[in-house]
């Protein structure tokens, strides 16, 4: 099919004025990277963190899977009373399987793990309790079921005291929440100040060409016309320091995989740093393109009216 | 193609440099404007390219009521004029097939038709030789060319030139107005400031004499 003569005119022109803008910046080399750099860090670190803070939350879901509860029982309670406990709560349908842990196995866990063997040696009795461990089936695993199941625990008489795991998991998950939200109020502002160097940069080079502008508008140049390569310079400052702040945080993720990796290896977990995904990369370079079309469009809004032939 | 009725141009700071001036260019006519420096050229000039507005009266261009021209169609009014400067105006850092290719490429033509224009108003000028010539390179008197080929690039019904031989020795100047005569002779109206009294005597239009703002005479042989 092809596209009304118009059509094809117009976009003919905008193509050409948008490779004209890029071969201008590409001309003074130093001058628009160093714009395209500082545009690409003020970029680099909210998007770093927002990915960083992502990494953490999906960190503390993979916990969230694992919620336990711990019931640590009266020292009264005899075996007998252990075992028909343990028969009830296994029939119950929020608990998919427990152990049980009895203070003698507790003891030894804690003489070969603590290193205070013979600090313990030194009690006369065994100082800690018989523990059952419950691990919740996965419809009462998330933080919500997993509390009601506890206030049910604890309502056991032979419970002295019910432990839900999860509970750190939920502060951490919080406190992530809380820095990714503060994490956006950084970002705006750090976008404000993108707007504000892309429009500097164009009102430096509107008054650069203010005798062009001038030249331009007396042979009958609408302020579109003019308006245009100004505005294709930004979208390319803001695409060039998208592509650089990925860059940047790319290079830093590659930097971190390594000693994350040995981390997450220590504790038995397969974990690996997410770095950019391709909608992750899209999205900044729209960031990037409409931050510099703005900018741009502030400046020559601004500036192009004062500028008239006389 | 022009006309002016009881025209007035009061600066802010309070300078009249316009009184009641009425004249009509009829198209396809050529005319020359005169005066000392001071005399008010340059304000007619600036008045008719949409430059400067009217304080009072009203002025025409091709019919159109240029007073109340909205500010949105000015850029298409200074299309229908080809405008000449004695400073030439060109762009320094593009070069000549550039500079002439200017108000085409503002006009949004084809690529190959821009290319055979352009080609067309430099040879024109006898300049087909220097279209990748930087106009730094070239002389007064050829950038003038530069400045007149890329005023008639778009086949204006208009050609406006503001002393455009003001910086040349005599026999350029001849060689200038005789591109302007050739202009002319094709259809194109012309309307030249000047104060080369010299040159102007010597060919056969008419003269529109501004002295203090006000119109001194219209030279009877106006209208074409």
């Amino acid at each position: 099919m092809r596209l009304p003569r118009f059509l094809h005119n117009w976009l003919l022109r905008h193509v050409q004025v948008s490779l004209s803008s890029l071969g201008r910046l590409y001309r003074a080399p130093l001058a628009s990277f160093m714009t395209a750099a500082v545009i690409g860090i003020a970029l680099a670190l909210p998007s770093g963190l927002y990915l960083l803070t992502g990494n953490l939350q999906r960190l503390s879901t993979q916990w969230d899977g694992s919620a336990n509860l711990s019931l640590f029982l009266h020292q009264s309670v005899t075996q007998q009373q252990i075992d028909s406990l343990q028969k009830k709560l296994a029939r119950w349908p929020e608990v998919d399987s427990l152990q049980y842990i009895s203070p003698q196995q507790a003891l030894a866990e804690f003489r070969e793990l603590s290193g205070f063997g013979e600090a313990l040696d030194a009690l006369d009795e065994n100082p800690l309790p018989a523990v059952i461990a419950i691990k919740p089936v996965r419809r009462h695993a998330d933080a919500e079921s997993a509390a009601a199941l506890l206030e049910k625990l604890r309502a056991l008489p032979e419970v002295e005291l019910a432990q839900l795991d999860l509970l750190w998991v939920k502060r951490f998950s919080a406190i992530v929440d809380i820095v990714r939200r503060s994490i956006w109020v950084m970002a705006a502002l750090l976008g404000l100040a993108v707007l504000l160097i892309i429009g500097n940069t164009i009102r430096l080079e509107i008054q650069s060409r203010r005798e062009e502008i001038e030249i331009t508008k007396l042979i009958g140049a609408t302020n579109g016309f003019i308006r245009r390569p100004f505005l294709y310079s930004g979208l390319w400052y803001g695409v060039a320091g998208a592509i650089l702040c990925g860059i940047l945080v790319e290079l830093a993720f590659l930097q971190l995989s390594g000693p994350v990796r040995q981390l997450a290896g220590l504790y038995q977990s397969g974990f690996s740093l997410q770095t950019l995904s391709f909608g992750d990369s899209l999205g900044l370079l729209l960031t990037g393109a409409l931050l510099g079309l703005l900018g741009a469009w502030l400046a020559v809004g601004r500036h192009l009216a004062t500028i008239e032939p006389s | 193609m022009i006309r002016f009725d009881n025209v007035c141009k009061r600066y802010p700071e309070g300078r009249d440099a316009l009184q009641n001036v009425s004249f009509h260019l009829h198209a396809g006519a050529m005319a020359f404007l005169t005066g000392h420096s001071g005399a008010g050229k340059s304000t007619l000039l600036k008045l008719i390219a949409l430059l400067e507005r009217p304080t009072r009266g009203q002025l025409f261009l091709d019919g159109e009521n240029l007073s109340r021209t909205p500010k949105r169609r000015v850029p298409y009014i200074r299309r229908k004029i080809g405008m000449i400067f004695q400073n030439h105006c060109l762009l320094f850092d593009r070069t000549v097939f550039d500079n002439v290719a200017l108000p085409l490429v503002i006009a949004g033509h084809r690529h190959q038709d821009i290319s055979r224009r352009v080609r067309a108003a430099l040879d024109k000028v006898g300049l087909l030789g220097k279209e990748r010539a930087l106009p730094i390179t070239l002389s007064g008197g050829e950038q003038q060319r530069v400045g007149i080929a890329r005023a008639v690039v778009n086949k204006p019904p208009l050609l406006l030139a503001d002393e455009p031989t003001g910086n040349l020795d005599p026999d350029l100047s001849r060689d200038i107005m005789h591109l302007f005569e050739q202009f002319n002779q094709v259809g194109v109206s012309v309307l030249i400031a000047s104060h080369d009294l010299d040159l102007i005597s010597q060919l056969p239009y008419a003269q529109l004499r501004l002295h203090q703002g006000r119109l001194v005479n219209e030279g009877t042989h106006a209208a074409a």
